[in-house]
């Protein structure tokens, strides 16, 4: 298959970025993406070329750290998909594909396509957590927790972190991602004791960071890759003003 | 001859004295501690933050001491322990199927073709129970019964059901509870994260580690880090295949560097070649993703009876199927061990029964499962696995079956550690997949995680403040001295000349190439032609590799290719060593087949007499030396490991 592609590049954080046209020919349906990305770097490279800059590792899904916005769209066109799992086959033949970085204002660009997310580790560090340390810990049957509570807690500690929900606000807002941890833990009996402190302490650190505020659009629970539901934020608000 | 044997020197693995089951308490009763007081005044430097990493970042913190952590990811919680699908094992014995700590050590102790040391498998299977304790009050969601009790299934080489999950993403959750716990500690300032930065050197001032010398893949600048002790963390090398299970940035770099100062690395040939990946299916794939092999309790492995068979799979009746792990290992059928169930996928494909287009491959097959169980047991068992399969081939497991072939996987091998998990360059600790450790020449699946939290939250912690303890009143370290400056001016000098060669071929045309001759030569099965035709390939690759590389010339901020061309640079004398260590071992024995050494079934031969040991190999200028630490068995016999 053949593609035209228009790439943000940008050389680093201070510099003022453009949109730049590529080709790519004769990519196979079943290349990932960012292999089609991979592909196009090679050429960049031999051509001595600067390659485009973005962001992966594990490549299946679930570390979180690719994070192109495709077409328009946190990780493209496909539902519930990071943009390592996306193939090729999910575009038209001869489409022009657009690329860019996820962008928010605590998200700034580093090169092209990569974002800086400390933010992100910043909220979970303010309280993500249940204070346990390590040897504190009763035998694990002692309390019980029914299949249902736990699926629930489940889907929303399957977060992966990748800032889709927060580039997919109009506001650049955090709340799923924040909710998302705060739900996890405050249903879960052993996260119950510090929910007041945790609550207050990362809705806080996700304001001073200048994640903006929700206003129910719902955009971040279409496009994240987890599916996480908006619901999780409806707890959070409901909680921080009890 | 491409290696020399050193016989004088007996590795110290400083096995503690006592009975096997009182081992761990009598170094405990007897370790040597620091005063709370006293404990911030050492600083601690850990490379990597995945599990291990994470872990004993987070439980040296909470004991007080002064924390570094260091990884190349974005973010800590990026590390590739988060991959990590179908499990942990632990000894609960909540099943009362006759799980117990002794059962659990020897499966790992068999599994592992009886090469790794009696003790501290032992102790591995002694802390797992608390582990998942410690897990579950840190909030990990592992999957509960509808009672609210805790839930188990069974894994690859074992006849009881002793592994906790968390759906298929068991590595990511337990991999968020210690980030958040190592997280916890950076708000509270006892941990300071460096992210984004690659260790790039070690620094040892009379044999002794004193820090390392970093790289911020931001801005490109070089930087100095001088604590009193040195933990990697950095991970296995599979990657070293190209194509493999592993994240992109996985890489050998922290240990090889580690290892050229100095510090053994113990039989780094044993490597876990996994059964169940997605195939490979053309030239411009950068990875074979896993599925977990927790699909091997319901999913039924087969392959067609006539060679290049046309007919789909579903298609084809019962009678010309062969379930070939059923009919070759009837007592473990589809839960055979990793190593067995590879090699008995690779005897069917290269024996022309292979599926897909390339014919690379074999059926997981679910048609069973689902007909007994119903399709929404299954889903709940293995729904993202099967959405993740879907997502990435565009097939429907739950209508067809699943094709999976053999991919590489885990490190057995690494740094070589002792019992307290020390190199033998004092202040310098290898933990997790990073060290040669307890899976011997093959691991069972679920103890990866397992080992990477013992390593972080019950070991390090109670062996390193020993070392710590030893060096009496502690002073602040210093990075001003000659040895740092040294390994400064190294590291930046080889920036200079990898980015200054200015070739005509790509990072990834070399580390492909690299990956196909170890495919070949150094992978599921091995050969002294074979192995022999490899080094002096990787010789040819590694030398073009100096006058053919071409990446941009950019020393300041972000230059990927610089990253890449740094570990590949690593990766070819890894790779070499690696062949070296499958040539001098003279038997086959868990995932190391050499195929002089077999039975006349085709089973692995292992040679007790001669290869009972742990290969150490030590850094020589052209030759490396082989020092080995022969393995005792005091307590267990090893027998013909058989599963039949």
């Amino acid at each position: 298959m053949d593609f035209k592609l228009k790439i943000w590049r940008q050389d680093n954080p201070q510099s003022k970025g453009k949109m730049v046209d590529y080709e790519v020919k004769k990519i196979s349906p079943d290349t990932s993406f960012l292999e089609m990305l991979d592909q196009l770097n090679e050429t960049l490279i031999l051509r001595g070329e600067n390659p485009i800059s973005f962001d992966y590792d594990c490549r299946e899904g679930i570390c979180g750290q690719c994070c192109l916005f495709i077409n328009g769209r946190a990780h493209g066109p496909i539902e519930h998909t990071s943009t390592c799992q996306l193939h090729m086959r999910s575009f038209r033949e001869g489409e022009t594909i657009h690329v860019e970085p996820f962008r928010a204002g605590p998200f700034p660009v580093k090169k092209d396509l990569k974002i800086d997310r400390q933010a992100l580790d910043k909220i979970i560090a303010s309280g993500g957590y249940i204070s346990v340390n390590n040897g504190q810990a009763p035998e694990a049957n002692q309390t019980l927790i029914d299949s249902d509570t736990i699926e629930q807690a489940f889907d929303a500690a399957s977060c992966i972190g990748c800032g889709a929900c927060v580039a997919s606000c109009k506001n650049g807002s955090a709340a799923l991602f924040t909710a998302a941890k705060i739900s996890h833990l405050f249903q879960l009996p052993q996260g119950k004791i510090e929910h007041k402190k945790r609550i207050k302490n990362m809705v806080e650190t996700m304001d001073q960071l200048g994640f903006g505020a929700c206003s129910n659009t719902g955009a971040c629970e279409v496009e994240c890759p987890q599916g996480i539901s908006i619901s999780h934020i409806a707890l959070m608000n409901r909680e921080f003003w009890k | 001859m491409y290696y020399t044997t050193d016989t004088a020197t007996t590795p110290n693995a400083k096995i503690p004295e006592g009975d096997l089951k009182d081992k761990w308490s009598n170094f405990k009763d007897k370790t040597r501690l620091i005063s709370p007081n006293n404990r911030h005044q050492y600083k601690i430097l850990v490379v990597g933050t995945g599990l291990s990493g994470a872990s004993a970042a987070a439980s040296l913190a909470e004991l007080g001491y002064n924390v570094s952590t260091f990884c190349f990811q974005d973010s800590p919680r990026r590390a590739h322990s988060v991959a990590a699908q179908g499990g942990v094992n632990a000894m609960k014995n909540y099943k009362n199927d006759g799980d117990s700590v002794y059962r659990m050590f020897y499966d790992t102790l068999k599994g592992g073709d009886f090469r790794a040391r009696e003790a501290n498998v032992y102790r591995l299977a002694e802390c797992s129970s608390h582990l998942i304790d410690q897990a579950v009050a840190q909030g990990v969601p592992f999957a509960r019964e509808y009672s609210g009790y805790l839930a188990n299934r069974s894994f690859g080489g074992v006849q009881v059901s002793r592994t906790f999950y968390a759906r298929g993403q068991t590595g990511q959750q337990l991999l968020l509870g210690a980030y958040q716990a190592m997280m916890r500690q950076v708000h509270l300032g006892r941990i300071k994260s460096f992210t984004r930065h690659e260790m790039l050197d070690l620094v040892t001032e009379n044999g002794v580690a004193k820090g390392i010398i970093v790289r911020n893949m931001d801005n490109g600048e070089i930087s100095r880090h001088a604590a009193h002790a040195v933990v990697l963390a950095t991970g296995g090398f599979g990657k070293i295949y190209y194509l493999s299970t592993l994240a992109m940035g996985c890489n050998g770099s922290a240990i090889w560097r580690a290892h050229k100062k100095g510090a053994w690395t113990s039989c780094p040939s044993w490597t876990q070649i996994h059964p169940t990946c997605l195939p490979q299916a053309g030239n411009y794939q950068s990875k074979l993703t896993l599925m977990s092999e927790s699909l091997r309790n319901d999913g039924r492995i087969w392959v067609p009876q006539t060679k290049n068979e046309n007919r789909k799979a579903i298609e084809i009746p019962e009678e010309d199927r062969d379930y070939y792990l059923e009919r070759k290992y009837p007592s473990y059928g589809n839960l055979a061990p990793r190593d067995i169930a590879s090699r008995a996928a690779k005897e069917r494909i290269d024996a022309g029964h292979g599926v897909g287009p390339l014919k690379n491959a074999v059926y997981l097959d679910f048609k069973d499962a689902i007909a007994t169980q119903g399709k929404d047991i299954i889903s709940k068992k293995y729904g993202n696995l099967f959405n993740m399969y879907e997502k990435i081939t565009g097939i429907n497991a739950y209508q067809q079956p699943m094709m999976i072939s053999p991919a590489a996987h885990f490190s057995m091998g690494g740094l070589w550690v002792d019992y307290e998990l020390s190199t033998n360059i004092p202040g310098l600790y290898a933990i997790g997949e990073a060290n040669f450790s307890d899976h011997g020449a093959n691991r069972l699946g679920a103890n990866s995680l397992l080992q990477a939290c013992i390593d972080g939250y019950y070991i390090l912690p109670q062996t390193l403040p020993q070392y710590l303890a030893q060096q009496g009143k502690a002073t602040p370290p210093e990075s001003s001295s000659e040895a740092f400056m040294n390994a400064e001016n190294q590291v930046r000098s080889q920036l200079e000349e990898l980015s200054g060669i200015n070739g005509s071929k790509t990072v990834d045309h070399f580390h492909r190439e690299l990956g196909k001759i170890l495919y070949d030569k150094c992978g599921l099965s091995r050969s002294a032609k074979g192995l022999t035709e490899a080094i002096e390939s990787i010789r040819v690759l590694r030398k073009s590799f100096f006058q053919e590389l071409k990446i941009p010339q950019v020393l300041q901020g972000i230059n990927e290719e610089l990253e890449k061309a740094g570990r590949v640079a690593d990766y070819l004398e890894i790779g070499e060593l690696m062949c070296i260590d499958a040539l001098s071992r003279e038997e086959s024995c868990g995932a190391h087949f050499r195929e002089e050494h077999q039975t006349p079934d085709g089973e692995a031969k292992r040679n007790d007499s001669d290869f009972s040991y742990i290969s150490c190999w030590k850094k020589n200028e052209d030759t490396p030396v082989l020092i080995k630490e022969p393995l005792q068995f005091e307590f267990t016999k090893p027998t013909e490991r058989s599963y039949k």
